[in-house]
């Protein structure tokens, strides 16, 4: 069946500009716009607001944070830097930022070792088996941290893990590991196969080819990879609160809302500080790689 | 699929390296290992630890075999069978972000002015990590200083007498609840059904506006259809990181006030970890396992009615 090339387009762009233009300033029109427009309005509003209290808050000053009488949305005083100068200097933040860091490269390290030779079996050795076995691997994504915590917490601490970077370093890859594969598999099918036969017939053994062909083209497939293992540490929040429970071994987000507040007196400005300069870089870089995630998640469905 | 290099390569003793199967197990075992310690092991741990009477206490000295009794007690707990119930109305409410993200995908079918931006807004809820994002809800519904209530105030929907405690009254709680559920899961709702919308055939669309087809009719008999197994994975991953999450209410209310908000995550948190009745705990959150595997069968069959 002849099928043009023009689709995969969103239609709301393919149909012709003069419709809407013949058709301005009509009642029914302004009225649908005014609607439309509403509509977006109200959704960003939702979606935003709590970034934009987070922010005006993090720079309010205490008087100003705690008047009942000005309005919030504003600066009413002057806005200060006191908040981030508790924040760096009379808190654990960067120690916390460093143990995300590492905790986040060691597991990116882990999961590269492992689940870069797992997608490439899944997508050119595994034959028959690739299916159910790459078909497991993606359902095991869906085995939350709050079923396995329980039995996890007496096996931390026979081995000595308890309070211990090392034991999120060893858990992590239990969620990082299943959506990599899957990843990765996707990557190595989009490989043209030629390529590696050419390396073959030119002497190269099986490994070499993996190595010197398929692995140099995949780069940007581990790129995503490793973004993604990465974001997936850092935002991580159950198994870190089980785990651990010093201040000085906390990652970001278990530190921030658990060490920032005094029994009931929380340190509001610090905290949307900390939230904000720890949460808003994985969202933009969340953001950036958006469509990768979507073929990962909806297993290769959505491209 | 035979594949001709491999068997013209063989001169004398061929390197085991080289055959398939062999590569393959290799590359494979190590991750399936992995899973099978610290996903299938812990698994079989759970079931284990939730028919004993394993506690904090006697780690050491070892626990001794009760039977099904961590269950039975469960069911006299009613802290415990209002967590249950809390869990069913969460997932339900997905359906609020479901119904949100839709309208989202809409919105983001049609060109606009300011489009670029508001698509980042919007994705930030979802972008963010959650237990951070949690705490920009947590002070909007301060019990004093709350954002929410000094706007609603100024709209005069509330009196200046009315101080609604967002987190402080049950009911007023499991709402808050739900709404940052629904605010965390929307955005990506609307961009699992933006990716299905854009992925149908500008000709499927096209024959259907020739015969006439008006904008209902073409979304529910001719869009929805093909892309609900699309969606429905996308959908189905939201729904179980929505009905086994804690977070979200471990951060916001600690499964307060008095037990009222508790779901079965963070109540299994509650009883295993803080109380450190580990038997209690496990047997706990053991009943997510029904829920995933239904989910796990529906990811299965939407995996099949899949297009590839």
């Amino acid at each position: 069946m002849y099928q043009p090339r023009v689709a995969r387009k969103p239609y709301a762009r393919t149909q012709p500009q003069s419709v809407s233009k013949h058709k301005k300033w009509t009642l029914t029109y302004l009225f649908k716009r005014v609607l439309f427009y509403t509509l977006v309005i109200a959704l960003v509003i939702f979606a935003a607001l709590p970034f934009y209290w987070m922010f005006i808050t993090a720079f309010k000053t205490e008087h100003d944070l705690y008047n009942l009488k000005a309005i919030p949305y504003i600066f009413n005083e002057p806005p200060t830097l006191q908040h981030m100068d508790l924040l760096f200097n009379r808190t654990a933040f960067v120690q916390w930022l460093q143990n995300t860091f590492v905790v986040g490269g060691l597991v990116v390290a882990i999961t590269l070792l492992i689940a870069i030779p797992a997608g490439y079996a899944l997508a050119r050795l595994a034959g028959r088996y690739s299916e159910p076995l790459g078909i497991g691997m993606f359902l095991t994504y869906l085995v939350p941290p709050t079923l396995l915590f329980i039995p996890l917490s007496p096996v931390v601490s026979r081995l000595g893990l308890q309070d211990s970077l090392w034991a999120l370093v060893v858990i992590y890859p239990t969620f990082t590991i299943p959506f990599c594969t899957w990843l990765m598999m996707g990557f190595f099918k989009a490989v043209p196969i030629e390529i590696e036969e050419a390396a073959l017939i030119d002497g190269d053994s099986r490994m070499g080819a993996l190595v010197h062909v398929v692995l140099p083209v995949s780069l940007p497939g581990i790129f995503t990879i490793i973004i993604f293992a990465f974001t997936l540490c850092v935002q991580e929040f159950v198994y870190a609160l089980t785990f651990i429970s010093s201040t000085a071994n906390k990652t970001i987000t278990v530190g921030v809302p658990t060490d920032l507040m005094r029994g009931d007196l929380f340190f509001w400005g610090s905290l949307m500080a900390a939230a904000l300069i720890a949460g808003i870089p994985v969202a933009i870089v969340y953001n950036l790689f958006l469509d990768r995630f979507l073929v990962g998640i909806t297993g290769g469905a959505v491209r | 699929m035979a594949n001709p290099i491999g068997v013209s390569r063989g001169k004398g003793f061929s390197n085991p390296f080289e055959q398939k199967q062999v590569l393959g197990i290799l590359f494979m075992a190590p991750a399936v290992l992995y899973m099978v310690a610290f996903l299938g092991l812990p698994f079989v741990l759970a079931i284990y630890f939730s028919l004993t009477d394993l506690t904090i206490n006697n780690l050491q000295s070892g626990a001794s075999f009760i039977g099904l009794e961590n269950f039975v007690e469960l069911f006299r707990d009613s802290v415990f069978l209002q967590a249950l119930r809390n869990t069913i109305v969460f997932v339900t409410s997905q359906l609020l972000s479901i119904i949100l993200g839709q309208l989202t995908a809409f919105v983001f079918m049609q060109e606009f002015r300011g489009k670029a931006p508001a698509r980042i807004l919007i994705l930030l809820p979802w972008a963010v990590p959650i237990a951070l994002g949690v705490l920009g809800w947590k002070w909007m519904y301060d019990s004093l200083y709350s954002i929410i209530n000094w706007t609603l105030r100024a709209m005069h929907i509330l009196g200046p007498d009315q101080w609604p405690n967002w987190l402080g009254a049950p009911d007023l709680a499991m709402i808050s609840v739900i709404i940052v559920h629904a605010w965390k899961a929307f955005p990506f709702a609307a961009v699992v059904f933006l990716g299905a919308l854009t992925s149908i055939p500008q000709d499927i669309i096209d024959a259907a506006k020739v015969d006439g087809a008006g904008f209902l009719r073409q979304m529910f008999q001719i869009n929805l259809p093909i892309i609900a197994p699309i969606v429905s994975i996308g959908l189905i991953f939201s729904t179980v990181f929505a009905f086994t999450d804690m977070s979200v209410v471990w951060l916001l209310t600690k499964g307060g006030p008095i037990n009222s908000t508790h779901v079965l995550g963070s109540y299994a948190f509650q009883v295993g970890i803080v109380s450190g009745d580990i038997g209690q705990g496990a047997a706990i959150s053991l009943f997510l396992v029904p829920i995933l595997m239904l989910a796990m069968i529906l990811v299965l069959s939407a995996m099949r009615r899949r297009e590839l």
